[in-house]
């Protein structure tokens, strides 16, 4: 008997049947999946993560240059950003919720592509599991700290 | 003898250039929105630590902040407003490529719109980071 393990390889003389396992039955051609994009545990995760980068992407066009626009080109650009510029804007709702957003959406997006640039180069479990451990970690630091900046901003600092 | 070993040097002349993928337009803007994003991400890594100063103290912002105001920082905000127009951009057109039924079929044309869109905006925004830089450097102090 000739097995297909997981990884499309016949293994001759093995006793594992293909389907023994559902992810290893190999359908006759053209048969219709149920839905196009199912992984083997069941979910569309990386058919959403492909939709939230587009997605997150177009917001972030406004975002990020409107960002870039405020902070480097007008009136003084960065000449003019201290204390006192972050503690005007940030006593503004309006402000404080583009920035939480920008921050959510950039770092979200931002992961999600380190993370598939990490599954293109790093071919050795360990390392893949390494990297995303430290990109997973970093984000989250990123996440927490950026959150708690920007709702715990306290302009009395400057006394 | 001399016969067959012109058939090989044949053969390994025609031989094909090897499996390396090159690409055109579409490789090339898919390794620079590779770049500008790994870029991007770690800018904004280091942003975010810095911007988390003003919750420890006026001062230290400020100082930080100074940093910012240097001419080779400032040349290096060119870099990152280069990177994020380029990769944001290049997005819009991936996600048009992806969405828009002709997408692929313009996607060398829309291209070069994104590089004409780069050029005319990165110039001026250039004239206006760098303004303060060039007094600093070359302009008179009285
Ligand atoms: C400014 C608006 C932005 C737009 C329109 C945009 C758009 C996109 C799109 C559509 C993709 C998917 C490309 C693909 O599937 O081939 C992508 C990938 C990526 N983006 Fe963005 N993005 C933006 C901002 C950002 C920011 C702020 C970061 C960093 C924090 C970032 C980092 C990345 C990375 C690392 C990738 C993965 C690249 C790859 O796999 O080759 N992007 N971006």
């Amino acid at each position: 008997m000739t097995a297909i393990d997981a990884t499309g390889n016949m293994t001759p003389g093995s006793t594992v049947q293909p389907d023994d396992d559902d992810r290893l039955r190999i359908e006759s051609p053209r048969t219709r999946r149920k839905r196009p994009t199912q992984n083997g545990r069941g979910t569309n995760f990386e058919m959403y993560a492909w939709i939230f980068m587009r997605m997150s992407g177009l917001l972030l066009v406004f975002l990020v240059l409107g960002h870039l626009f405020i902070m480097l080109l007008l009136d003084g650009g960065v000449q003019r950003i201290n204390f006192a510029f972050v503690a005007g804007r940030w006593s503004s709702p309006f402000w404080q919720t583009w920035d939480l957003l920008q921050l959510w959406l950039a770092q979200l997006h931002g992961t999600n592509g380190l993370r598939w640039i990490i599954n293109d180069y790093a071919e050795r479990d360990g390392t893949r599991f390494w990297l995303k451990t430290l990109l997973y970690t970093a984000s989250f630091l990123v996440l927490v700290l950026g959150t708690l900046v920007i709702f715990t901003f306290d302009p009395d600092l400057a006394g | 003898m001399a016969c067959l070993d012109a058939g090989l040097e044949a053969i390994v002349v025609q031989a094909p250039a090897g499996t390396l993928y090159r690409g055109r337009e579409g490789m090339w803007s898919w390794v620079a929105h590779r770049v500008t994003g790994v870029l991007i991400f770690f800018f904004l890594f280091a942003h975010v630590l810095d911007t988390a100063l003003v919750r420890v103290s006026p001062d230290s912002y400020n100082r930080i902040m100074d940093t910012y105001k240097t001419p080779l920082v400032n040349l290096m905000e060119i870099g990152l407003l280069g990177a994020v127009l380029f990769h944001a951009l290049n997005g819009l057109r991936v996600t048009a490529i992806d969405f828009w039924a002709k997408g692929t079929r313009y996607q060398k044309q829309m291209m070069w719109a994104v590089l004409a869109v780069f050029v005319l905006l990165m110039v001026p925004s250039v004239y206006r980071m760098t303004a303060h830089s060039f007094a600093e450097l070359f302009g008179s102090t009285s």
